[in-house]
């Protein structure tokens, strides 16, 4: 059964608020969710002004300037700074999305910035990844065949099939779709979620993978497919801009249509 | 280990759903409205048949203020569901999942919804 609110240990506490610096005129707000481990205390929502006039223009600009000149215990993912690596997804303002890409002036307000919603929080901003990607290791993300590699060749595809994976292979595995989800949040044990089966799809839809079969037969299960219930959160909040709710219906109508 | 007291993060508390997924829980609680509608539907039957004493009194409850917005509510409830049944069976042909067209469908079924539930209305 769904738990619609929070364990006792997770309830949000109001945190500490840092001092604008002096002289600064352009200041934005930003509330960022803090939890630290070693306290055994409830996780808070600390509050930071910053200086626009001194800051790069993402969000991801403005907890790097919080680290590196206000509060060095902030912890959090990042890497690529360019929407590629997917370290830095978060819940920005009620919605999924890398911070590396979402602008601050984009937002209206105070910029609030959570974790990944619903997942186990390791520190601050980061949350524990290993279901996922354990359950991405479970759809065998690599291709599969029988038949034996061709002499001297890699085993080539048509450009009409190659373009069948456009729109899948751009996933950068950043978990904003599936952690999106509500089916996902309260069915992860059994669920692979929206990103994960996108994934699975590109597998499934890739013309030299042999093991089609398979990978139908695989999730052909009330729960590890079909808690899809088309809610749509996860094609809504894609800082990708890709489907996974269609990629989702695909395998559905291919299981269909080969009964 | 910490790893026992990590917190779980908020969800429904901060994710602002969008239009499709207001409308996808909307979906499921007219489901239960209609459930719980059928049985007062039930109980209605069950007092015609139970003599005219005793449809009087449900009848008198049925066409009062309360009665009507619940009877408004059920039919209105029936559209919805009805429009959001279409729209699933369009999905799971594979089709209309454009991410620009999203909230223009989920206006739709609203709008035809309700302009059924007027009509309906009009008409009885």
């Amino acid at each position: 059964m769904a738990e619609f609110t929070l364990p006792k240990n997770s309830v949000i506490q109001p945190g500490k608020e840092f001092a604008a610096p002096e002289g600064a005129t352009n200041l934005k707000r930003v509330e960022v969710y803090r939890w630290e481990p070693d306290t055994g205390e409830n996780p808070k929502v600390d509050v930071y002004n910053i200086d626009l006039d001194k800051c790069g223009p993402m969000v991801l600009d403005a907890i790097i300037k919080i680290k590196d000149e206000v509060d060095t215990t902030l912890s959090f993912r990042r890497s690529c700074r360019e929407g590629i690596c997917g370290s830095c997804a978060m819940n920005i303002n009620g919605k999924n999305t890398l911070a590396c890409t979402k602008a601050i002036g984009d937002i209206k307000g105070a910029i609030k910035i959570y974790p990944l919603p619903h997942m186990s929080v390791v520190k601050d901003l980061v949350p524990d990844m290993t279901h996922f990607y354990a359950q991405y290791a479970s759809i065998k993300p690599w291709l599969e065949t029988t038949t034996a590699a061709p002499q001297d060749s890699e085993r080539l595809q048509s450009k009409e099939d190659r373009a069948k994976l456009d729109g899948l292979y751009e996933c950068i595995l950043c978990a904003c779709c599936s952690t999106s989800c509500p089916s996902y949040w309260w069915n992860s044990d059994r669920y692979l979620g929206p990103a994960i089966l996108l994934q699975a799809y590109r597998w499934i839809i890739d013309s030299r993978d042999e093991n089609t079969g398979e990978r139908l037969d695989e999730l052909e299960d009330p729960f590890k497919l079909y808690r899809c219930h088309t809610i749509m959160n996860c094609t809504d909040t894609c800082p990708k801009g890709l489907n996974p709710a269609k990629a989702i219906a695909e395998i559905k109508k291919l299981i269909v249509e080969r009964q | 280990m910490a790893s026992t007291n990590r917190p779980l993060s908020p969800h429904l508390q901060v994710y602002r759903l969008p239009l499709t997924g207001l409308i996808s829980i909307t979906h499921r609680a007219t489901g239960v409205f209609l459930t719980l509608g059928t049985l007062l539907l039930v109980c209605w039957l069950m007092s015609a048949a139970a003599g005219a004493e005793s449809f009087a009194s449900v009848q008198s409850f049925m066409s009062s203020g309360f009665g009507m917005l619940i009877l408004i509510g059920w039919t209105f409830a029936l559209f919805f569901h009805l429009c959001h049944g279409v729209r699933h069976l369009l999905w799971d042909a594979g089709s209309s999942f454009e991410k620009e067209t999203m909230d223009q469908y989920a206006m739709i079924e609203v709008g035809i919804a309700s302009v059924l539930t007027f009509f309906l209305w009009a008409l009885a």
